[in-house]
């Protein structure tokens, strides 16, 4: 029995606690001039992208070079996917080219599930977001993120209160997020429009509301989730504009929160939409260390996930 | 004694052998290496940090001048990840005074296969270029995999392979001593 990390729900409190760690700490080595690191010669990992997905794609691509593993990316596009190989062809392909991680992107929930407990590989499979999901490496960034701004860089973030806005029914992100966020002891609450709210959120591990602004007062962190254009034309709302209005954060509302409340968002952004461009690049705003806290967090989970990985084997053996 | 005649646990060094051993080793890296000035004392973590702490305070004693002593951790840069699975990160702190061009004094609590240092070695190239490199251990216990050896030694302590050697300081395990066991 392998571990893999498909889901946020994988991660026990010290698990979470002890990637966030090694991340801290990971961290320190870009700081170098010579910022690569030879834990992971020799070792193979397979980026498996069955959608479009750059950040996140050359987030593990940087943290997986950066271990100095070897990576080997494969895009749906342009690949034999969409000559129509199955996932299970596409799985056994990559076994036989001896793949130690695979990082999973897929549109289809549970593709990485699928993945990981067919028996098709024998290698790590890391969930990089699939379908309306999970995210579960976006949920550990924004948590580290969190960590060092609320929670001077250690420990958990008991107490802490984060709003997450937006299109709750469609996203990865916020699922994962209300996940991890409550194992680390915050308080979460998602506001979105009803139309936004996937069936059954009243049994997630978190408080629910309509209202931004009573949710934005005295809240330490608010994470706006993006609207994707597809939807604005699926009547989930009348306009872009009452969007804006109830749902989108402005400086008036950004200074709802609490002394040193910051601003996040996983990208990409639509200024003008859910975020104005003034409190996207203002002084709460943590957007851009988002980004670079992905691969930290990203190697952590490698590194952690590979070497366990072959404990098992040794185990076993 | 030798290793074989060796109770299941003995206690070999004491918090005073320690403090002799430390006043010791600090007298012969000044004497060979002709006093602090370049010198750089980095201990692997963990014991060999607070080992390199007590050294270069206890060189800052005798020539009257602070040592920079700073903290290595090889974690990342082992051999064994495929045999002992990940395992936390420490800190590694390089004094500001960096360590290129400088005599860098790797301190250990124990040298035993010489991985360690291996592992040391290659993390101190990627953090600069030292002028030179040596080592300083409180035990040497033998069964050497590597052709490396130590510049200056505590204690030579034979043990057979099965043993293990403890190694603990007070400000990490309470106490300082050095135990035998197996």
């Amino acid at each position: 029995m392998r571990s893999h990390l498909l889901s946020a729900s994988d991660l026990s409190r010290e698990d979470a606690i002890a990637v966030l760690d090694t991340a801290a700490e990971l961290a320190r080595v870009t700081d170098r001039a010579v910022k690569k690191l030879p834990t992971l010669r020799g070792r193979t990992v397979v980026n498996l992208f069955f959608e479009d997905s750059t950040r996140t794609r050359i987030s593990f691509e940087a943290a997986a070079k950066r271990l100095s593993a070897d990576v080997i990316t494969f895009s749906a596009k342009g690949s034999s996917v969409s000559k129509g190989e199955s996932l299970k062809d596409t799985a056994l392909t990559l076994e036989a080219m001896g793949a130690d991680a695979v990082i999973v992107r897929h549109g289809a929930s549970g593709a990485p599930h699928r993945l990981a407990h067919s028996g098709w590989i024998d290698g790590v499979v890391i969930n990089a977001g699939d379908g309306t999901h999970e995210h579960p490496t976006q949920a550990l960034l924004d948590a580290y993120t969190l960590r060092h701004h609320l929670a001077g860089g250690e420990g958990a973030l008991d107490g802490r209160r984060v709003v997450i806005v937006g299109d709750v029914l469609h996203s990865r992100v916020a699922r994962s997020n209300v996940l991890l966020l409550r194992t680390l002891g915050a308080h979460v609450t998602v506001v979105a429009p009803p139309t936004l709210l996937p069936v059954g959120v009243e049994t997630w591990p978190c408080a629910v509301s309509y209202d931004l602004d009573a949710a934005l007062a005295g809240a330490d962190a608010v994470m706006m989730l993006r609207v994707q254009a597809e939807r604005m034309n699926a009547a989930y709302f009348p306009s872009t504009n009452e969007y804006s209005r109830r749902y989108g954060l402005d400086v008036r509302r950004a200074d709802l929160l609490a002394d040193g409340g910051i601003v996040m968002h996983p990208g990409p952004m639509n200024r003008g939409m859910e975020i104005s461009a003034e409190v996207a690049d203002g002084p709460r705003s943590v957007i851009v260390e988002q980004v670079t806290n992905g691969v930290h967090v990203r190697m952590a989970v490698l590194y952690r996930l590979l070497g366990a990985a072959d404990l098992t084997e040794e185990a076993s053996a | 004694m030798t290793a074989a005649d060796m109770p299941p646990r003995a206690r070999v060094l004491d918090a005073d052998d320690i403090s002799r051993i430390v006043g010791r080793i600090s007298h012969e890296i000044l004497e060979r290496s002709h006093g602090v000035h370049d010198l750089v004392l980095l201990g692997i973590q963990t014991r060999g940090v607070p080992l390199a702490h007590r050294i270069g305070a206890r060189m800052s004693d005798i020539e009257g001048v602070p040592v920079p002593v700073g903290a290595l951790d090889i974690t990342m840069y082992r051999d064994d990840l495929s045999l002992r699975g990940a395992r936390p990160l420490h800190s590694t702190d390089v004094p500001v005074e960096g360590i290129d061009g400088r005599l860098v004094v790797l301190v250990d609590d124990v040298l035993f296969s010489g991985r360690t240092i291996r592992a040391a070695l290659d993390a101190l190239s990627d953090l600069g270029r030292p002028r030179a490199v040596q080592l300083a251990v409180l035990v040497d216990r033998g069964h050497r995999e590597l052709p490396l050896r130590a510049d200056y030694v505590g204690k030579n302590i034979p043990t057979s392979i099965d043993q293990a050697v403890r190694v603990r300081m007070t400000e990490i395990d309470g106490v300082d001593e050095v135990v035998v066991e197996g």
